[in-house]
C-alpha cells in the first residue's frame, strides 16, 4: 500500500485537506449522540483494515507536510523538544518501537536493517538513510528521541515511572491542543492534570494513574481526546497563543464549513521493554466541518454532542466563541434520524 | 490472558546453586528471542501440577546476550504450597512451562545518584539485575548480600567477579550481620536503598534507613510473598454464578481460575493491586496478607487481594 503524501500546510496559507479516503478513515470520538468524561482505555490492538488504528504507529497522506511543520516549530522554539539525562534510555526503546514499527506496516516507504548494535534505517519519503550504533548517541544527528519523531507523526511524552508515579521527564511536543511541555516538565500525572475540569471529581485519574502504574509490555493501550480548532493549525501551543487565540473570533456563518475543524488525539501508551518508562504518544487528526458532514451520521452526531455539551466543557476546550455558529452549521445536516451505535460510518 | 501475554517456555538448563535454590535456564518453545526487560522485573511462572494450575512469580537474574534465554532463581521454602516443591521435584531439562510478559515492580529509581543494593538469601536475584544494570550504566552502587553460610550464597562467587570490591557479604554462620547502622549514615544525598529478602531483614533495613533520617521515597523493598495457604473454605462467585472450594494448599486467585473465571493479576505476590476484588459477604474472618491495601481497607472488609488473602471461615462472596 503506497500512500500519496499531500504538499499542504498547516499555517500562513491553510492548504491542509483530507482525501475523501482520509475523511472515511477519520477517526470520529463519539460512539454515541452525546459526551461525558470517562476513563475511556481500551486495548490498542489492530483496528478495521484501512482505519487510523489498523497499525500500532499510524502514516498517512499529511506525513511529509506534518514533518516539515515540525520542523517549523523546532527551529523557531527548541523548547518543543526536551529530555532529562535520566531518560536516555527510555529515548532508545522509543527509536526501537517506531522504527520497528513504521518499517513492519509500511514496508514501501520505511525499510530498518539490524546487526546486533549496528542499524540502518531508510526514510524513502523524508529522503533519509541513516546508519548509526543502538545506544550510542553520538552516531545520530541528534539525540535519539528527537531523531526518530522528526519522523513520525503525533506528539510523544515519555513518561518515567518512580514512587508509585508518573513524570513527564521527556518529549517532543509541537501539535498540541493547548498544553505546554515546557510547562509541563518534570511533574508528575497528577500535577499535569490538575486544570482538567469535572474529572477529579469523578475520580477518573486516580483511576487512569493506578491503571497506567501496571501497564504491561506487550499489552499498549489507547484512548481518543477531542477538541476544535480554527484553521487546520497543528501547533496550537500556549507559547504561539497570540498567533491563534484571535482566529476563534474569525467564525462567520460563510466560513465556518472549511474554517471549523474537529481535532482528535488518538492517544496511546506502551510500556517500554529497557527503560520500563511509559510512552504516551498524542496523535492529532483534524477534519474540516464540510468535510466531516460528507458521513450523515458524524454530522448528525456532532451536532447533538455539540448542542448538549456541558458549560465547563465548552469552556475548558475553547469553545465558546465559535460553538453556536458550528451548532446552527451542523444543524442543517441533521434531520434527526436516530444515528446507529459505534463510531464507524454506516 | 487477564495477566497480560503470555510466553510458552522449556526448561533448557538446570543448576543446582546451592543445597535450596535452583537456576532455571528458560529458552521460548518457538525459539524467537525473549523480551528485553529493565533490572528487577519478575515473570509469573504457570506450572501445571497433576491437578491443579500453580502460578508464582520469579524475579528475572538475567537474559543470555543473545536474549535466546532468561534465568530465574527457585528457593526450596519449606512452607510451599507446591509451587517451588514443583520447581524443585517435577521440573526437568526440557520440561514445558509458560511465563507471563516481564513486569517490574521493583525498578531502580533512575534520578539517583547513587545505590545500594541489599539482598538476603533468594532475595539477591533482583538484586543481581539491578546490579548488572548499574555497572552497564556506570552509576555508583554497592552490594551488601547476606547469606546462611559459605554454602548458601547462590550468588557470591558472581557477585564478587563481576562487581568486585563494590560486594560485601555477610555470613550468618560468622555472625555478620548488616550493620545497617554503620552503612547508611554518610551517603552521598541522592541515593536510594533497595532491599530484598526476609520480612524480618527487609524491616530492620528500612527502619534503619528511616532512623538515619532518609526519605520514604529513597527507600525501595520487594516484598515477593508467596501465598501462605490456610483452612479450605466455600467461594461463591456472585456474577459468574459459580460456588467452588478453596483448598487448604490453593490461593484464592487459584481457585477462581480453576472455576473458569479469567479474573486480573499481575505480581501475584500482594504488591501491584491488579486483583482487588470487591467482597460481597464474607462468612468468618478476611486474612488480608497483600502491602496493598490500606490498614482502614483492610479493616472495612470491602475488598481483597485474591492472589495473597484468603478467608479463615465458612464462606466467601466475590463480585466477580
Amino acid at each position: 500500500m503506497t500512500i500519496q503524501f499531500k504538499n499542504e500546510t498547516f499555517r500562513d496559507d491553510f492548504t491542509f485537506s483530507n482525501s475523501p479516503e482520509a475523511i472515511r478513515r477519520f477517526p470520529f470520538p463519539f460512539d454515541k449522540d452525546q459526551y461525558m468524561y470517562a476513563v475511556n482505555i481500551e486495548q490498542h490492538m489492530p483496528g478495521p483494515a484501512k482505519s487510523a488504528t489498523e497499525f500500532p504507529i499510524d502514516i498517512d497522506e499529511h506525513y511529509v507536510s506534518e514533518m516539515r511543520d515540525r520542523a517549523l516549530v523546532l527551529k523557531a522554539d527548541p523548547l518543543r523538544c526536551q529530555s532529562l539525562p535520566h531518560m536516555i534510555t527510555a529515548e532508545w526503546d522509543l527509536v526501537e518501537l517506531l522504527m520497528e514499527s513504521m518499517a513492519k506496516h509500511y514496508p514501501e516507504h520505511f525499510t530498518l536493517t539490524r546487526d546486533g548494535d549496528r542499524w540502518h534505517w531508510i526514510n524513502r519519503p523524508l529522503e533519509i538513510d541513516q546508519t548509526f550504533t543502538f545506544g550510542d548517541a553520538a552516531t545520530l544527528p541528534c539525540p535519539p528521541m528527537e531523531y526518530v519523531t522528526r519522523q513520525c507523526q503525533g506528539d510523544f511524552c515519555l513518561l518515567d515511572q518512580r514512587n508509585d508515579n508518573l513524570w513527564m521527564d521527556a518529549g517532543i511536543v509541537t501539535t498540541q491542543a493547548d498544553w505546554s511541555l515546557d510547562f509541563d516538565m518534570g511533574m508528575n500525572f497528577m500535577e499535569w492534570h490538575g486544570p482538567v475540569p469535572l474529572a477529579h471529581d469523578m475520580g477518573v485519574f486516580d483511576r487512569a494513574l493506578k491503571f497506567l502504574l501496571n501497564l504491561q509490555q506487550g499489552r499498549p493501550v489507547r484512548r481518543l481526546n477531542w477538541t476544535m480548532t480554527v484553521n487546520p493549525r497543528l501547533d496550537t501551543s500556549p507559547e504561539n497563543y497570540h498567533k491563534w487565540g484571535i482566529d476563534r473570533t474569525t467564525v462567520t456563518p460563510e466560513n465556518v464549513g472549511n474554517k471549523v475543524h474537529l481535532r482528535v488525539e488518538l492517544q496511546a501508551l506502551w510500556r517500554l521493554p529497557r527503560s520500563n518508562a511509559i510512552v504516551f504518544s498524542i496523535r492529532c487528526y483534524l477534519i474540516k466541518m464540510e468535510e466531516l458532514v460528507t458521513i450523515p451520521k458524524w454530522g448528525r452526531r456532532l451536532h447533538r454532542v455539540l448542542r448538549d455539551l456541558p458549560p465547563e466543557l465548552v469552556d475548558y476546550k475553547g469553545l465558546t466563541r465559535f460553538r453556536d455558529t458550528t451548532v446552527d452549521y451542523l444543524a442543517r445536516h441533521d434531520d434527526g434520524a436516530p444515528t446507529s451505535p459505534g463510531f464507524f460510518p454506516d | 490472558m487477564s495477566g497480560g501475554v503470555e510466553i510458552p517456555v522449556r526448561v533448557v538448563a538446570i543448576e543446582q546453586a546451592t543445597p535450596t535454590v535452583k537456576r532455571f535456564s528458560l529458552a521460548a518453545r518457538d525459539g524467537a528471542p525473549l523480551p528485553l526487560y529493565s533490572a528487577g522485573a519478575h515473570v509469573v511462572v504457570a506450572m501445571d501440577a497433576a491437578d491443579r494450575r500453580i502460578k508464582n512469580p520469579y524475579s528475572l537474574i538475567d537474559r543470555s546476550p543473545d536474549g535466546s534465554t532468561y534465568r530465574i532463581g527457585v528457593l526450596r521454602t519449606q512452607q510451599s504450597r507446591g509451587g517451588s516443591a514443583f520447581m524443585h521435584e517435577q521440573v526437568a531439562v526440557g520440561s514445558e512451562l509458560t511465563i507471563t510478559m516481564p513486569v517490574n515492580l521493583f525498578p531502580l529509581n533512575r534520578t539517583g545518584r547513587k545505590h545500594l543494593l541489599i539482598a538476603g538469601g533468594i532475595g539477591v536475584t533482583p538484586i543481581y539485575a539491578m546490579a548488572e544494570e548499574l555497572a552497564r550504566q556506570s552509576v555508583a552502587y554497592e552490594i551488601h548480600y547476606a547469606m546462611r553460610d559459605s554454602a548458601h550464597g547462590a550468588f557470591a562467587d558472581e557477585l564478587v567477579a563481576r562487581h568486585g570490591d563494590r560486594v560485601r557479604l555477610y555470613r550468618d554462620d560468622c555472625q555478620e550481620v548488616i550493620a545497617v547502622d554503620r552503612i547508611l549514615p554518610n551517603q552521598p544525598l541522592g541515593t536510594h536503598l533497595y532491599v530484598c529478602g526476609p520480612e524480618g531483614m527487609i524491616n530492620a533495613i528500612l527502619a534503619g534507613g528511616r532512623a538515619a533520617g532518609w526519605p520514604e521515597e529513597n527507600l525501595h523493598a520487594e516484598r515477593f510473598l508467596a501465598p501462605p495457604g490456610g483452612s479450605p473454605f466455600a467461594l461463591r462467585l456472585a456474577k459468574a454464578g459459580i460456588t467452588t472450594e478453596v483448598r487448604a494448599d490453593q490461593s484464592l486467585l487459584e481457585a477462581i481460575e480453576a472455576a473458569g473465571v479469567d479474573a486480573a493479576f499481575l505480581c501475584r505476590g500482594g504488591a501491584c493491586g491488579q486483583c482487588e476484588t470487591r467482597v460481597v459477604s464474607a462468612d468468618g474472618e478476611l486474612v488480608h496478607n497483600d502491602h496493598f491495601l490500606s490498614d482502614d481497607e483492610k479493616a472495612s472488609g470491602a475488598k481483597i487481594m485474591t492472589c495473597v488473602s484468603r478467608l479463615k471461615g465458612r464462606e466467601l462472596v466475590l463480585d466477580l
